[in-house]
């Protein structure tokens, strides 16, 4: 299946991935009607020291140690896609505290959210990638290593 | 085609159904469940008190999970007795079933201390399972003045439950301090004066000494008027059918990576079992629903003739009451680094050269990074640890790791 992977020899640092990913899942049709004056709430988030940046989203791993955690059963894998539902939910956190990754944070509900790829809005491919500047994210196929 | 037998229907069955399941399509599973219910999420039953979830969203699997799986369940139905000679499990309606390989995923029970005139008391009850949670709501219908016995998770996580239903809510405890498991003194004062600030009352180093009807008679020499008592003292596992059949037990039933018992093709997961808590190398029952899972799956698969070993686990929660968030993880031993902030502090216990524990109080973004360090017992010599106490960061760690890590399928 095809994922997100990082160059951050790429990654300028920008944030632009925040702002595109928040707007994908906003459902507004206008970016500044979604963003403007208001705290965002994103499923990536680029991170850094010195001269290093990177922006982290779900690995969509193989072998999700969140999804065997979720104490509500709100989290499944669908065709390789960790999923969330958000009605099942209750905020527990225990999520946060097994990802290796730091992909899961609450949203604006205090619930969780993530990653899903954008394949469950209306973008249907991530909008981070889309509008990465200097393709420091991308999202192809790769093999597993063995 | 082999018989798979699995006594429980928590998350640990549920778990090694799932496990089975990826080895072999073929093989019978009977699950013998002392609950009338499909598997739901145990530990969601103080939200649904608080009103944060509902019955029908409190499911585990989805309601064909037995059906596709190929489960015969056998409800309401308690294992009585397991010969490990014959290979049966006899259970209360006297039906015998054979297995080829068995695991035991019983959980624990609610412990109750013989407390002198318990019997005087109408209105008691324990909280483990979905059938308290909603004698319970029924019991606070009406405003009620409740008293619960023990101020550790299962007991505040109680005590927040009922907090928008009852009308004052009283919580004792032998310990000193709340979270005696799982917090130090001073995260423990933090906690304390937080649940104090939403309208509850402690009574710590105090416990009741016997029960009068509605009267509580405190070690102090203190008395407690309740309505309401709910005893959440502590659990024992569900041990009696492994030690009645001669198996190893500790606290719980003793298991090995594998999830094996010292019993022949019988194996535990879960609350029941007592494995190995790498953080501190000493054998525990790590209670906590995460290691259930883990516990059994591994269990099933190994019972399915694979080979899946759960050999890196250790203590760890995450809980929050009246949205103060806490996480807590591993043995908290050695040396110790504390970093306040605006918003609550975070505490790390080193020793060898390694991160043994965290104590983290309104500081959980992305705390995963901490358990897995803990978990995979990663030498802090190659991480920049000072960055990872002030935020917990992927660039901590050399270019390599963030690559494996970002640029692989994981």
């Amino acid at each position: 299946m095809k994922r997100i992977y990082v160059k951050e020899e790429w990654c300028l640092g920008c944030h632009l991935c925040e702002y595109n990913c928040a707007f994908a899942n906003s459902g507004k049709k206008n970016m500044a009607a979604a963003l403007k004056d208001r705290p965002i709430f994103p499923r990536i988030h680029v991170e850094g020291k010195d001269r290093i940046t990177f922006a982290v989203s779900c690995r969509h791993c193989e072998d999700p140690l969140c999804v065997k955690s979720c104490i509500a059963g709100a989290l499944s894998k669908k065709e390789g896609v960790v999923v969330i539902n958000k009605q099942k939910c209750v905020g527990c956190f225990t999520c946060v505290l097994v990802c290796p990754y730091g992909a899961l944070a609450p949203g604006e509900d205090g619930v969780m959210q993530k990653c899903e790829l954008c394949l469950q809005n209306a973008c249907g491919a991530p909008a981070c990638v889309a509008g990465c500047p200097n393709r420091a994210i991308v999202y192809e196929e790769r093999e597993a290593l063995e | 085609m082999k018989r798979y037998v699995i006594v429980g229907n928590g998350v640990a069955a549920a778990a090694c159904v799932e496990g089975v399941r990826s080895r072999d399509r073929d093989g019978s599973i009977t699950v013998i469940s002392a609950e009338t219910r499909p598997v739901y999420c145990r530990p969601l039953i103080s939200y649904y008190l608080e009103g944060k979830t509902g019955q029908e969203k409190m499911d585990y699997r989805p309601g064909d999970f037995y059906e596709e799986n190929g489960c015969r369940v056998l409800y309401g139905t308690k294992a009585v007795c397991l010969d490990p000679a014959a290979k049966t499990v006899t259970t209360d309606d006297g039906e015998t079933v054979y297995y080829d390989a068995l695991c035991i995923a019983a959980g624990s029970a609610p412990f109750v201390p013989p407390f002198e005139g318990l019997e005087t008391v109408q209105d008691k009850y324990t909280f483990m399972t979905l059938d308290d949670a909603l004698a319970l709501e029924k019991a606070t219908e009406t405003q009620k003045d409740v008293l619960i016995v023990g101020a550790g998770l299962i007991g505040l996580k109680c005590a927040e439950g009922l907090s928008g239903r009852a009308k004052s809510i009283t919580v004792c405890d032998l310990a000193g301090r709340v979270l005696s498991s799982i917090l130090d003194d001073e995260g423990a004062k933090t906690v304390q004066a937080h649940l104090e600030g939403h309208g509850l009352r402690f009574l710590l180093g105090n416990t009741a000494t016997r029960f009068e009807g509605n009267t509580a008679y405190m070690k102090n020499g203190e008395t407690v008027p309740f309505d309401v008592l709910v005893l959440a003292v502590g659990v024992k596992p569900n041990v009696l059918l492994i030690r009645d059949a001669g198996g190893a037990v500790g606290r719980g039933i003793t298991v090995n990576e594998r999830m094996e018992t010292s019993l022949p093709d019988v194996y535990a997961a879960g609350d029941c079992a007592e494995g190995e808590d790498i953080s501190c190398g000493m054998r525990r029952v790590l209670a906590i629903m995460p290691n259930a899972y883990l516990q059994g799956h591994a269990a099933g698969v190994n019972m399915a003739g694979g080979n899946e070993s759960f050999g890196n686990a250790v203590p760890m929660n995450a809980i929050g009451f009246f949205g103060l968030h806490l996480m807590t993880a591993g043995f908290y031993t050695g040396e110790v680094y504390e970093e306040k902030t605006p918003h609550g502090s975070k505490k790390f216990f080193t020793e060898n050269g390694l991160l043994k524990g965290f104590i983290l109080i309104g500081e959980t973004q992305r705390a995963g990074l901490y358990t897995s360090l803990i978990r995979n017992q990663t030498p802090l010599a190659d991480v920049d640890f000072d960055l990872l106490r002030q935020t917990a960061t992927a660039a901590a760690f050399p270019a390599g790791t963030r690559a494996d890590m970002f640029g692989e399928v994981v």
